[in-house]
């Protein structure tokens, strides 16, 4: 196709995709080198029967008219970065010189805005993966050994909790685990501990959260896995079975590395899911004991008064960094193979 | 094969079926219960004396005089307008849907005809788009469209929702124009059509199926939003799931949760028949882009 046509076919996407998604990432690294302008302070004498006294008041017209003038805010380098709600330099120098031992160390991190989101980010990812990755496996493995007459439905309602809402999906457990609702009832007749709240401790919070990422993400593992068993040749399958290999050994060394490329795939896209992890924090009213990078920036635009522009782009900007390091072996992988293929 | 393997392994037929009917019920059993429990009053749905009062409805009963009531029901789509963000949320992925679809159907051919190396980049470059969380976008948009005065309308969320769902759209139709033969449209030019004539008199005709599956996945992304609807919409303009999300900001009032559990159930139907309808086209789409990923 000569380039000229190209251009025409590519326009519209292309152009949707610079202006909404490639500026943005302009914008933000711009405005976390901002900070939203401190009010105008105006000072007043204020004259009364008991004798005159001086008194600094906020000027709102002023205010109002630099904010106009200049709606990015005043400059403010690199500072956002480095103050306690991002990187914490300074609280993190501070606790190594003073706390006594690693742990102490590395809990005083752990209560620092930033670090909390990013440990739960890294946990929730870490852990929900790999579960999502076995457990469609083995889902997929069951279901492709039921009659064919019973797949069509299973897969109906497999499908289910990957296709509900996040923010849904999230309230409708929410409401379950309530220590009124039917499951929360059920724990706490089982643990014998009426007291006992899943929505209290940081623990189960943590693995609440970890239950419903799972829950939503593995019917996709599944769904593709399913796939790729279709395709696994029947040769080689009958052929070890004449070799006498076990159902075991035949899944270990016949589906499993047909299905390689596939692991792959669900892996990558499980991982820039779940990196992003924010509506179950909202939905599981979680961000007392939970919060990922998405929600602090969520709660920055939208949690207080007036939205901090500064703060949630440095974030914003903090957590690029963190995708693109996630994304750094895909790409290396792609530019290998495209070079070597010339 | 698949009976010969239960044959021999009685135990693993028995385990795997044990595995599925406790997965199916993992994956049902939370929608039934909402379900169920979205015609009773809160003091059952969130019983204090014992769970099975959802089941039975004694408060209901109590409450209302029928074990099943339609409070929660008319307290959101009545009197709080619930009605108003579901047409809201129609006209969102409606347009998405379309414009998503136009813009990608023309990227996705162009690229899958394009032998030149900046393909493969912009195809790339999509990828990392992709992975990009919406959240850290919309923190980028919201200084600029306050700016600009086009913060709050239905139209700006569309257009930003298109936005965010092009490079998924592109790689999904990519690699299905790629699965339809280059003669074709060739032949076509042969023949002396233009390169866009032949598009649209040879690849439309025979792209539907991609085209739809494509539109699946389009329509997912628009319904389920959160992150975008919530920060660029106002209150008036919400689409379903923000508004859902403001009914839990009062939920100290008797009543309000089932507000919300009402609207959380009125608002996975339209899903539920969409996998009721579509689920072969849903699972080839997965699929599509797994093999060609």
């Amino acid at each position: 196709m000569p380039h000229r046509t190209f251009f025409w076919f590519i326009l519209p996407s292309a152009l949707a995709m610079l202006v909404f998604i490639a500026l943005p990432i302009v914008s933000i690294v711009v405005q976390s080198l901002y900070v939203e302008h401190d009010r105008v302070l105006v000072e007043v004498e204020n004259c009364g029967p008991f004798g005159c006294s001086k008194e600094v008041r906020v000027d709102a017209a002023a205010t109002a008219e630099l904010q106009r003038e200049e709606p990015l805010g005043r400059f403010n380098g690199l500072a956002t970065y480095t103050n306690r709600n991002h990187l914490a330099f300074d609280e993190i120098g501070a606790a190594w010189a003073n706390a006594p031992d690693i742990a102490e160390f590395a809990g005083e991190i752990l209560s620092l805005p930033f670090y909390r989101a990013l440990s739960f980010t890294l946990a929730y990812t870490a852990v929900v993966t790999p579960f999502v990755i076995v457990l469609g496996f083995l889902i997929a493995l069951a279901v492709n050994m039921l009659p064919s007459l019973l797949k069509g439905p299973v897969i109906f309602v497999s499908l289910l909790p990957m296709i509900i809402t996040p923010l849904i999906g999230s309230l409708v457990l929410f409401w379950m685990i309530d220590s009124n609702g039917v499951i929360g009832a059920t724990i706490q007749a089982l643990a014998n501990d009426p007291a006992l709240s899943l929505k209290a401790s940081a623990p189960l919070t943590w693995i609440t959260l970890f239950v419903y990422g799972i829950w939503h993400s593995t019917p996709f593992a599944f769904v593709v896995f399913y796939a790729g068993l279709q395709t696994v040749p029947k040769d080689t399958m009958e052929s070890a079975m004449i070799d006498g290999a076990s159902t075991f050994e035949r899944v270990r060394f016949v589906t499993l590395p047909h299905l390689s490329p596939l692991l792959v795939f669900v892996g990558l896209i499980q991982l820039m899911d779940n990196f992003r992890v924010f509506e179950p924090i909202v939905g599981f009213n979680a961000e007392a004991n939970a919060t990922s990078l998405s929600w602090i920036i969520f709660n920055d635009l939208r949690g207080a008064g007036t939205p901090l522009f500064g703060s949630a782009a440095a974030t914003s900007t903090l957590t690029l960094i963190g995708v693109s390091i996630l994304l750094t072996p895909v790409l290396i992988r792609t530019w290998r193979d495209f070079t070597r293929k010339g | 094969m698949t009976a010969q393997t239960s044959r021999k392994a009685p135990i693993l037929a028995i385990l795997s079926t044990a595995f599925i009917v406790l997965w199916l019920l993992l994956a049902a059993f939370p929608f039934l219960w909402t379900l169920w429990g979205s015609f009773k009053v809160q003091g059952d749905f969130f019983s204090r004396q014992d769970w099975m009062n959802a089941l039975s409805g004694t408060r209901t009963i109590a409450e209302t005089g029928s074990a099943f009531t339609g409070q929660g029901y008319y307290g959101a789509w009545v009197l709080n307008d619930f009605w108003r963000s579901a047409i809201n949320t129609g006209i969102v992925t409606f347009f998405v849907v379309v414009i998503s679809l136009t813009f990608g159907t023309l990227g996705g051919y162009a690229l899958s005809r394009s032998s030149f190396r900046y393909a493969f980049w912009i195809l790339i470059a999509a990828l990392i788009f992709r992975a990009m969380p919406h959240i850290t976008l919309v923190s980028g948009y919201l200084l600029p469209f306050f700016q600009l005065n086009i913060w709050g309308y239905l139209a700006t969320s569309i257009v930003v929702l298109v936005a965010i769902n092009q490079p998924f759209t592109l790689w999904m139709l990519h690699s299905f124009f790629k699965s339809i033969p280059k003669d074709l449209d060739e032949s076509a030019m042969v023949d002396g059509c233009s390169r866009f004539q032949a598009f649209r008199m040879v690849i439309i005709p025979v792209m539907w199926p991609g085209v739809i599956t494509t539109g699946l996945f389009s329509f997912l992304l628009a319904y389920n939003d959160f992150a975008v609807t919530a920060t660029l919409l106002t209150q008036e303009n919400q689409t379903m799931v923000p508004k859902i999300a403001s009914f839990l900001g009062t939920t100290q009032v008797q009543g309000n949760v089932m507000y919300a559990v009402s609207a959380v159930v009125s608002a996975t139907v339209p899903l539920f028949i969409l996998v009721l309808f579509f689920q072969r086209q849903i699972v080839s789409g997965l699929t599509a882009g797994a093999v060609k990923g």
